[in-house]
């Protein structure tokens, strides 16, 4: 029983562990860092829907051309935007998370940390951090760009940015979550891509993102009723057209209420997917 | 006794399908110990540091590390190791500073990572970021994040591959500096010379199993060290195995005085090594020894 200073584990004493929310914050911090560091994928993400908005506004919107639904109209723009800000946010969340997720487990990052003290809660916050920090920021250029160049007017009053406000943020939810649990499908890093962003195209040309949504095939409208971008285009279209905009929904109201339903169920199935199937290492590794 | 050995492992078992990965394998690390693991590919070597590091489910067998079961120790068992995996592309866009700070917030009473990060060579590249660095510096890294939580055990998987003797040799002091600091390491390697040169003792993994076991100049027995005198008598090319090679030598220098085509051998550990993974022979002698080395 000689003590010998070769004791370590007992000479030292055990500082508790850092905290799993302080390590959130700090996990958010590095990776709103290096996200903004890849710079192509930071300027295909931001600029992606500003230039969308733009093409669409111009080409479509020339001479003056207006929607119009039965006693009002608004310009093309105006009614491509909150398409475009439910698109920025599914690009942010889904695909950003879908593509640097399956990348970072391809080239070991995850493992490495699953190796580390780090919570796998900790993880996640610093996902869902960096993805709300870029949302906000993408959703912000946006609506600068749509209401200087395009003269979309803004909602004014308290009650629609509330609106506003708890779309973009479930919605964002949604997305990351769903990015995350969808991470795991692609085979590789590399294949990621191939997978994600056709799902995220065709998504969004039968989610009324790039058409009138009342003009599409009623089959098309109800495929794209299944997932959640749909309903994010149209709760934003709530937010960002005049009321009586709602005459041109298929079922003649906003929805509130099953905007807010679908986005839940996708949250929570994500959710699910997401802690259940969700790997640290890559298929091949065992 | 002082303290409980790091990691103690018996009749660990592991199956892939049919493959056997890891079968009935026995291994102690002392604490304070430098211990390398040798075997080919294949043979069982990363399927049981992955399951000693947590990551894999073993099937049977008994599994301590640092006094907990890997499959069921939580955060603050993790926090005691150091762990650096095979070569990673990760971490791509973060300096070298960044990554390093960034890592030691995970720990509670990590190192200073501005002291790692000199201690592993890196100071001049601080500010870089991790892309540019090159395969040598990018170990050094792997190994700095690997420490700076203070981890009582590290284990290092293949962690010179690709170096050039140089950074090598320098990697090596730097791992000595750690065993100086008190740490136990568990190292996995392809290079007979690494081992040779770093470890305390030296297991052998073939098929799933601890074939020998040793201090480096002791592995493999006796006869497997045996020396081989070779010369060429009238009707030509002789060689004779022996613990006396001088014995033999002057008894040869008293037939012919100056003995034509004097030649004694002694394997080196990577003679032994092979012969050890060679199957059922530890016996050298069955073998042609092409790289033995000379001695005077």
């Amino acid at each position: 029983m000689s003590a010998t200073t070769q004791a370590r584990p007992q000479a030292r004493a055990n500082p508790p562990l850092p905290g799993t929310l302080r390590l959130g914050l700090a996990r958010t911090r590095y990776e709103v860092r290096g996200f903004f560091r890849e710079r192509d994928a930071v300027i295909f993400i931001f600029a992606y829907p500003v230039i969308m908005l733009a093409i669409f506004a111009t080409v479509f919107g020339q001479d003056g051309t207006t929607i119009d639904f039965g006693t009002d109209s608004v310009p093309f723009a105006q009614y491509f935007l909150p398409g475009m800000v439910a698109t920025g946010v599914m690009l942010s969340s889904f695909q950003n998370l879908a593509l640097a997720i399956a990348v970072e487990r391809d080239e070991g990052g995850l493992k490495r940390l699953r190796a580390t003290p780090l919570p796998a809660a900790s993880y996640f916050l610093g996902k869902v951090g960096q993805v709300l920090v870029s949302c906000v920021l993408q959703v912000a250029i946006l609506l600068v760009v749509a209401s200087s160049l395009f003269d979309v007017p803004m909602p004014d009053d308290a009650a629609t940015w509330g609106t506003f406000a708890w779309i973009f943020l479930l919605g964002t939810a949604t997305g990351a979550v769903c990015g995350v649990g969808f991470s795991s499908i692609p085979r590789s890093g590399r294949s990621a891509s191939a997978v994600v962003t056709p799902i995220v195209l065709v998504l969004q040309f039968i989610s009324g993102v790039f058409f009138q949504f009342d003009q599409l095939p009623t089959w098309m409208q109800q495929v794209a009723s299944v997932f959640p971008l749909k309903w994010m285009a149209q709760g934003m279209r709530s937010v960002f057209l005049p009321d009586e905009a709602a005459a041109l929904e298929p079922s003649g109201s906003w929805q509130h209420g099953a905007i807010a339903l679908v986005l839940l169920v996708w949250l929570v199935a994500g959710l699910v997917v997401g802690v259940r199937w969700f790997r640290w290492r890559r298929r091949d590794d065992g | 006794m002082t303290s409980a050995p790091a990691v103690e492992v018996s009749a660990l078992r592991k199956a892939y399908g049919e493959k056997r990965a890891v079968d009935g394998l026995d291994l102690v690390v002392d604490q304070g110990e430098i211990l390398a693991v040798l075997g080919p590919n294949g043979a069982g070597k990363t399927t049981t540091v992955e399951i000693l590091e947590g990551f894999r489910q073993r099937d049977s067998g008994e599994v301590r590390v640092l006094g907990q079961d890997p499959a069921t120790a939580g955060r603050a068992w993790r926090s005691r190791l150091g762990v650096v995996l095979q070569t990673t592309n990760d971490l791509a866009e973060a300096t070298v500073g960044e990554v390093v700070h960034h890592f030691a917030q995970y720990y509670p009473g990590a190192r200073d990572a501005d002291e790692v990060i000199d201690a592993v060579g890196l100071r001049e590249k601080v500010g870089t970021r991790t892309r540019q660095l090159s395969g040598g510096q990018r170990r050094r890294l792997d190994v700095a994040l690997g420490i700076v939580g203070r981890p009582e055990l590290v284990f290092l998987d293949e962690p010179t591959t690709g170096f050039d003797p140089e950074a090598r040799r320098s990697f090596w002091d730097l791992i000595t500096g750690l065993r100086e600091d008190g740490a136990t390491i568990l190292l996995t390697t392809h290079y007979l010379e690494e081992a040779e040169h770093l470890a305390d003792r030296v297991v052998v993994v073939n098929a799933g199993k601890v074939v020998a076991q040793g201090a480096p100049a002791d592995l493999g027995g006796r006869t497997a060290r045996q020396a081989l005198v070779r010369w060429t008598a009238a009707d030509g090319p002789r060689e004779v195995r022996t613990d006396a090679p001088t014995a033999v030598v002057r008894e040869l220098a008293d037939t012919y005085g100056e003995v034509p085509g004097l030649q004694v051998l002694r394997p080196t550990l990577e003679d032994v090594y092979l012969s050890l993974i060679e199957g059922s022979s530890t016996d050298p002698a069955d073998r042609d020894l092409p790289t033995t080395e000379d001695v005077r």
